[in-house]
């Protein structure tokens, strides 16, 4: 069934975006992350104007974010005060982001810079991710029961001064870390064009030193607020998000976090974590290859005029 | 090629409606109609046909040469962007780019037989029939040596999309006096007018024109929400929030009445 897109201005096959949404909402119920990453290169490869693809991807986020968030806070598995604390850093290293943004468009080699961020990062969260995960479980295996795993009682997190206790988390750590944590993440986000999920979610586990458990609740509840102000942002300033393409991405979002927090809680905190360092990499070697191999057309359209 | 593209460069410089004065008293005429002169897009629509047609209205006998009938439909213009990549250090790098001030989104010429047997090369350029002469001009100064792989990576790419097209042998011609062409709309069309052209072609020259706009338009929610974007974009922007918080409400109460039962 096709459909016209009235902001995108092309027609599009429903049932393929309902699917593209409920794959992404799957993602982002499983390993709490927003699927930004992913949903934006998908809008991309169908045919959505990159401009419209990232603003209403941003709103598709929000959807699924939120639903997953709610059966999150049901299972108490989201640490309020660290979202809150997460999300201040966050909108000002967003704003810091968006400044990067326009500087860099100006010298006209943004889209280089976003796909080199793309590859860098991802390519060592996932990296990073899988080589601990995997050693986690190897160990978990051999000693039988599930033993906590010794987070660093007392590394830099610990030391800094503005101490708050963060209880869902059981952490008592100085508040500068995590503001840095949430802005650095911002400014990643707002280069890249998504909510940072995953690199918020490594973040928190490796450096903050947050349980695995808390951690995608408490992602998810920073990324909804995150990503709804860059829904706005975008139809306020470029009037770029298209409602039409956003209700077909949501329907099957919120339908594919739901089974995806019913699964979640299902797998193991490490096997989820090979799981998103698999996915992590995966997209990685996508983006590395598409620099690396020679494009079908060497030659590309942008709509206006660039200076 | 390189000429054909200082052409466009002269040529965009000139006020159109001098290019294409049309020459007094022809001793053959276009009458013509479009089977509809407006299209509407829909939430459902998925491209259009428009039938083109029309008669030749002649004083006297036809003469010994062959006649030959172009049609062309012309979208919106707006101004785009070329950008070639180029290996750096290992990795593809966009390093030159043309832009030009003005191109039609949507662009086809049917005609009677193929183009260049029909139409002298000085006639097309006065007139601009050709897909590659439809891009009025380049904006500001060329950055690059050569602007015609640009121009042509422009054509060939609108090509792909089914937006430029150049359909030899798509009009019919019947008795020399009546003719119809069918050109198709794709579904990912713009908003705006289109302006449509026949031409009367006869030794290289042409002989007569006829125009006709169509008129392309969203209708109902289509351009309910698209005003609703550009007018008030604060109260849509916190609609498509609505929205997204509502349908991930209404799944998660959903999913959980069904854990329940």
């Amino acid at each position: 069934m096709q459909i016209y897109l009235p902001i995108a201005e092309v027609a599009v096959n429903a049932f393929a975006l309902v699917g593209l949404g409920g794959v992404v909402g799957l993602m982002s119920g499983l390993f709490g992350v927003g699927g930004g990453f992913l949903i934006t290169p998908l809008l991309f490869f169908i045919g959505i104007p990159p401009a419209i693809a990232v603003a209403t991807g941003a709103n598709q986020v929000v959807a699924s974010s939120f639903s997953a968030l709610l059966s999150h806070v049901k299972r108490k598995s989201v640490d309020f005060r660290m979202g809150w604390v997460l999300l201040a850093g966050g909108l000002v290293g967003s704003s810091i982001g968006v400044f990067f943004f326009n500087i860099l468009s100006r010298l006209g080699q943004v889209d280089l810079v976003v796909q080199l961020c793309y590859v860098i990062f991802l390519g060592l969260i996932g990296a990073m991710m899988l080589q601990e995960s995997v050693r986690a479980l190897r160990r978990s295996r051999k000693s039988g029961p599930i033993k906590p795993m010794r987070r660093n009682q007392h590394g830099w997190v610990h030391r800094g001064p503005f101490k708050i206790k963060f209880r869902a988390s059981g952490l008592y750590i100085s508040v500068i870390p995590v503001l840095l944590v949430g802005a650095a993440v911002g400014i990643l986000g707002a280069l890249m064009g998504v909510g940072g999920g995953f690199i918020m979610v490594p973040a928190m586990i490796y450096l903050l030193g947050m349980p695995t458990k808390v951690v995608i609740g408490t992602s998810l509840f920073q990324i909804t607020f995150l990503s709804a102000y860059t829904t706005l942002m975008h139809a306020v300033s470029l009037n770029t998000v298209d409602i039409m393409l956003a209700v077909l991405l949501i329907i099957g979002g919120v339908v594919g976090a739901q089974i995806g927090t019913t699964l979640g809680a299902k797998l193991r905190a490490e096997q989820l974590r090979i799981l998103l360092a698999l996915l992590v990499l995966a997209v990685c070697g996508k983006l590395g290859l598409d620099l690396v191999l020679k494009p079908d057309d060497l030659y590309s359209l942008t709509p206006g005029v660039i200076g | 090629m390189i000429l054909r593209a200082l052409a466009i460069l002269i040529a965009g410089a000139l006020p159109l409606a001098a290019q294409e004065a049309a020459p007094t008293k022809p001793p053959e005429r276009i009458v013509a109609d479009l089977s509809r002169d407006d299209v509407d897009i829909t939430t459902s629509f998925d491209g259009s046909e428009i039938i083109i047609y029309g008669a030749i209205k002649r004083e006297a006998p036809p003469l010994a040469t062959p006649l030959d009938v172009i049609v062309t439909v012309e979208g919106p213009a707006l101004p785009v962007t070329v950008r070639h990549k180029e290996r750096r250090f290992g990795i593809w790098v966009n390093t030159g780019k043309v832009a030009i001030a003005s191109a039609p989104n949507f662009y086809v010429v049917a005609t009677t037989r193929p183009l260049e047997k029909i139409l002298d090369p000085a006639e097309d350029s006065r007139f601009r029939i050709s897909v590659p002469l439809a891009m009025r001009a380049f904006a500001g100064a060329a950055e690059v040596d050569d602007v015609v792989p640009y121009t042509e990576a422009l054509i060939r790419l609108r090509e792909q999309h089914d937006l430029y097209r150049l359909d030899e042998g798509a009009v019919r011609l019947a008795e020399e006096t009546l003719f119809r062409a069918d050109v198709r709309l794709p579904a990912n069309l713009m908003e705006g007018l289109y302006a449509t052209r026949i031409f009367l072609i006869r030794d290289g020259k042409v002989q007569d024109t006829f125009r006709a706009p169509i008129e392309v338009r969203k209708v109902g929610l289509e351009r309910w929400l698209y005003r609703l974007a550009f007018e008030k974009p604060f109260l849509y922007g916190l609609m498509s929030l609505a929205l997204a918080v509502a349908a991930g409400w209404g799944a998660s109460a959903a999913f959980r009445q069904l854990q329940r039962s």
